[in-house]
């Protein structure tokens, strides 16, 4: 298959992957500028207080302090990303009147160095009154609950509503019907490089800030709405950024404190949030009660859905809103459900933010989701493999209203998946594989940030020596988009990888660009990329006819640095000639292409989806109720691979952070109060702990995507949840509904199965 | 009041004062101008700051530089030789043994202490040499086959 194309379907070393081995990238953390200071954010120990007065008089008396900013420095504009629905903006960042969370940022200080400003934090007077707060989102939406927000009756930030068909006649007819309810816990992004920015405010009335952030564009525009200015005014670079996960593409205290502090001061203020406020401040993964009833026929048939989910939405909107429309349709995947209504509420409560984690509340909705069509198929004595497989999404279904599917590898993935469980024959005792399945977006076709920018775009710039430079606004925070887009920029163009200088970082060269968010830089970028290097292309191509004088019914193409006619590939002129001669050609000016994507007429989510079947291998000991990974199998669709090691690297990774995610991490609280906000108190997946890991990749092709390519990667994170809990079902027979899957849970369900067994 | 340290990163000897509570990956960092090596936490839990010192994988952040009295130290700018890189680098470069790279100068800082000790090792003792390690990204084993790869002899050190 990979034989048709010159670079795209090989492994390719990652551009930036010397600079990487080497030490040599220089991240945000690592940036010094002349005349810089640093700053620290002070943060309200309340959960929800009215702030009477901040005092900083001694704080600024202290040697080596250069200023400090409360609210009142700012220009009091609410920020969020959803700038469509101006109630949804509702982040000050650094508050005026009130906190509603602990960490909640009240001021700022610049100082010479670090441990200045950290010092004078403490010398910052705050007046606060507490307020009464509320921590769970049941008792957030109850009438009386302290208010947090005054626009939101009863806490209730968003609501959605997703539905069709008939849900409640469709359970009448219904042979066999299911009612759970599931928790979700929460999770940490735990980047490894913490929310940083260093701002620069110049005397010319600019703001430079270079940030480790997933979208520069949505960093620059947001700035720009907080401090006053315009966007052409606000540059946003993006240095190599230690990892995102979906923290970073919202606007944090980091920049906008930073950027603060240099507007006052004019001089350059660097702030590194350290790990406490990482874990504490920088949103977090959305923890949610959820209500399912599935209703099938004896066949296996699935004929009606209903879920009703609260989620716990922390002080702030964020991204949240978005993830709990996504939570509602991912609910209804991979499945083609005839009757199904979602409805979700989103409450406010005076705890850290709940945003994105990778995959964007899908994972939340595939916990639940597969663990029930397990607990259905046991019930009717189906196969769990088999009542996916008939009830699985096809090539050229339409979810209704929603979404229209044209590639789907499932039908392969589960193939892949039952010779898996078949080569592992019979297990030992206490030993279960459990599977689960999902469908993921490549990215969203959601417009709530108003941008009146093509969703994504690209520039292709071909030099004299043939070397090209792209431009784009893609970020790529280690997924290796940069190396991805550089591989389609050259198999399009017919020039070698290394040809390319991708040029991602910077919104003053760049175009506009959504960024890296919701699986959308293979699909959405390499549409722009490839449009954009056809674009340059055809120009050399006008040039290479005249030399090449073809007859009219032949045409012409680029590969491996010759242009040459299709029919007769032996007749050729070189690439590096025809570039010359292109510039010649058009009086010296360089070959520039343009391409641009934004999905049209594709549904209300995405233009094409990525799916998968997982295998989940798990050893429970029935002693202590501790759960061993033993080895987890992905069968995964994500259309043509373009970087086969990349895409891997994708399925990996996501596969640790979900199984982390089931398995250990958590973030407990005690009245609004992260109780392990350290690395060493929060239990993550090491090497030690990480299975086995296998992906198989099926082949299919996506028409909507560039040279058939699709979402990879952040799908991944769906399914791993759904099957450990069915494998720790398989295992030991206890079902776990609420997340993360702990040795105290099943130990807890196994002594109350013995229980049971006893008295029966 | 600070106190003279004599030390040698990436064989090139060093003569500095620094304050008596100063850690390692400070004086690295902030007075080298050694920033490969990272901070990723306040807790010697994450690893990330992880160099070579006489041999041994030692976190930097959990030093003071003046325990690093008369030490030899490797950070992740020592372990090319000008262009040559080392094999373990171009390992991980072909097994995608990397993504945001954060963590990749304090991974292959304990890859290579291991490496170095003992060239055989198994999976397992592989898998807990970098067990201090963090890495958000990769899930790991495209780490562990890289340094499976360079135990394999795919890779050769360039003399």
């Amino acid at each position: 298959m990979s034989d048709k194309y010159a670079v795209i379907g090989k492994s390719h070393i990652k551009v930036d992957g010397h600079a990487k081995v080497t030490g040599s990238a220089k991240y945000t953390f690592d940036m010094v500028l002349p005349n810089m200071l640093y700053g620290k954010i002070l943060r309200s120990p309340y959960p929800h207080a009215k702030i009477l007065s901040v005092d900083t008089s001694r704080a600024e008396k202290m040697v080596g302090v250069k200023g400090i900013v409360t609210g009142k420095d700012t220009l009091g504009h609410k920020n969020g990303p959803w700038r469509r629905f101006p109630e949804l903006c509702d982040e000050e960042i650094i508050c005026r009147e009130k906190v509603r969370y602990i960490g909640d940022a009240v001021a700022a200080v610049a100082a010479v160095d670090e441990e200045t400003a950290e010092a004078a934090l403490d010398l910052i007077d705050v007046e606060y009154e507490p307020l009464p707060a509320v921590f769970d989102p049941l008792e957030g939406m109850k009438e009386g609950a302290p208010k947090i927000h005054e626009h939101a009756e009863r806490n209730i930030n968003v609501t959605r509503r997703i539905e069709w068909g008939d849900v409640n006649e469709a359970f009448e007819k219904c042979d066999i019907i299911r009612e759970e309810q599931f928790h979700t816990s929460s999770q940490a992004h735990l980047c490894m490089e913490t929310h940083g920015a260093v701002a620069d405010f110049g005397y010319d009335g600019k703001l430079t800030v270079w940030t480790s952030t997933q979208s520069n564009y949505f960093i620059q525009v947001l700035l720009a709405g907080m401090l006053g200015l315009r966007e052409g005014d606000v540059r946003v670079i993006k240095p190599p950024s230690g990892g995102g996960f979906g923290s970073k593409f919202e606007l944090d205290a980091a920049q906008f404190c930073a950027s603060v502090l240099s507007q006052k001061l004019r001089r350059p203020v660097k702030i590194i949030l350290t790990r406490e406020e990482e874990f504490t401040t920088t949103k977090r993964k959305t923890p949610m009660y959820y209500y399912v009833k599935v209703g099938a026929k004896k066949d296996g048939t699935l004929l009606a859905k209903e879920v009703r989910v609260v989620t716990e939405g922390g002080a702030y909107t964020a991204m949240g809103a978005t993830a709990l429309y996504l939570t509602g349709f991912y609910s209804c995947m991979p499945y083609k459900w005839p009757h199904y209504r979602y409805d979700g509420y989103r409450v406010y409560t005076n705890t850290a933010p709940t945003s994105a984690l990778r995959g964007f509340g899908a994972p939340q909705a595939y916990f639940a989701g597969e663990s029930v069509i397990d607990m259905i198929a046991e019930d009717l004595k189906i196969d769990p493999l088999e009542i996916r497989r008939k009830n699985a999404v096809t090539p050229h279904y339409e979810v209704p209203g929603q979404a229209y599917i044209q590639s789907c590898g499932l039908s392969e993935c589960y193939d892949a998946i039952e010779k898996h469980i078949k080569e592992r024959g019979k297990l030992p005792p206490q030993r279960g594989i459990g599977i689960g399945n999902y469908a993921f977006m490549s990215g969203g076709i959601f417009n709530w940030f108003n941008t009146p920018y093509a969703f994504s775009a690209a520039i292709v710039k071909i030099n004299i020596d043939g070397k090209v430079d792209l431009f784009t606004g893609a970020c790529d925070t280690g997924q290796g988009s940069d190396t991805t887009l550089a591989m389609i920029c050259a198999e399009e163009l017919g020039v070698h990888l290394k040809d390319i200088r991708v040029h991602a970082e910077d919104t003053d060269l760049g175009p506009a660009d959504l960024g890296s968010w919701g699986s959308r830089e293979t699909l959405m970028n390499g549409n722009a990329v490839k449009m954009a290097a056809a674009d340059a292309k055809r120009q050399l191509l006008e040039i290479a006819y005249t030399k090449l004088k073809p007859n009219v019914v032949y045409d012409l193409d680029i590969k491996d640095h010759k242009i040459y006619m299709v029919d007769r590939p032996e007749r050729s002129v070189s690439y590096f000639d025809v570039v010359q001669d292109t510039i010649r050609a058009k009086e010296g000016q360089t070959i520039i292409g343009r391409g641009h994507y934004t999905p049209h007429r594709k549904g209300m989510v995405s233009p094409a989806w990525g799916f998968g079947v997982q295998a989940v291998e798990v050893d429970v000991d029935p002693e202590t109720g501790k759960v061993k990974l033993i080895e987890i199998v992905t069968a995964h669709d994500c259309g043509q691979v373009i970087n086969p090691v990349a895409v891997l690297g994708q399925v990996e990774g996501a596969t640790m952070l979900a199984a982390g995610g089931a398995f250990c991490e958590d973030q407990p609280m005690d009245n609004g109060k992260i109780l392990n906000p350290s690395i060493g108190d929060y239990k993550v997946l090491r090497s030690v702990d990480m299975p086995k890991t296998v992906g198989i990749e099926v082949d299919t092709y996506e028409p909507e995507g560039p040279f058939g390519a699709k979402e990879a990667g952040e799908g991944l994170t769906s399914p791993t949840a759904g099957a450990m809990a069915n494998a720790v079902y398989n295992a030991v027979g206890v079902r776990i509904k609420d997340l993360p899957i702990t040795p105290e849970k099943v130990l807890r369900d196994l002594k109350e199965k013995e229980k049971g067994k006893k008295k029966k | 009041m600070r106190k003279e340290l004599r030390l040698t990163v990436n064989g090139q000897p060093y003569e500095l004062y620094v304050k008596p509570k100063t850690l390692l990956v400070e004086v690295l960092r902030n007075e080298l101008g050694l920033t490969a090596t990272k901070r990723g936490c306040e807790s010697s839990s994450c690893g990330i700051c992880t160099v070579i010192l006489n041999g041994m994988a030692v976190k930097s952040c959990s030093i003071l530089a003046l325990q690093a009295e008369g030490a030899e130290i490797t950070t992740a700018e020592g372990f090319a030789k000008g262009d040559q890189l080392h094999p373990l680098q171009k390992a991980f470069l072909d097994y995608g043994a990397y993504q945001c790279g954060f963590c990749t100068p304090g991974m292959l800082a304990s890859a290579k202490t291991l490496l170095d000790e003992n060239p055989k090792p198994t999976e397992e003792e592989m898998r807990e040499a970098i067990d201090g390690n963090i890495c958000r990204c990769t899930g790991y084993n495209s780490i562990l086959r890289a340094m499976t790869a360079v135990v394999n002899g795919e890779y050769k050190e360039e003399k």
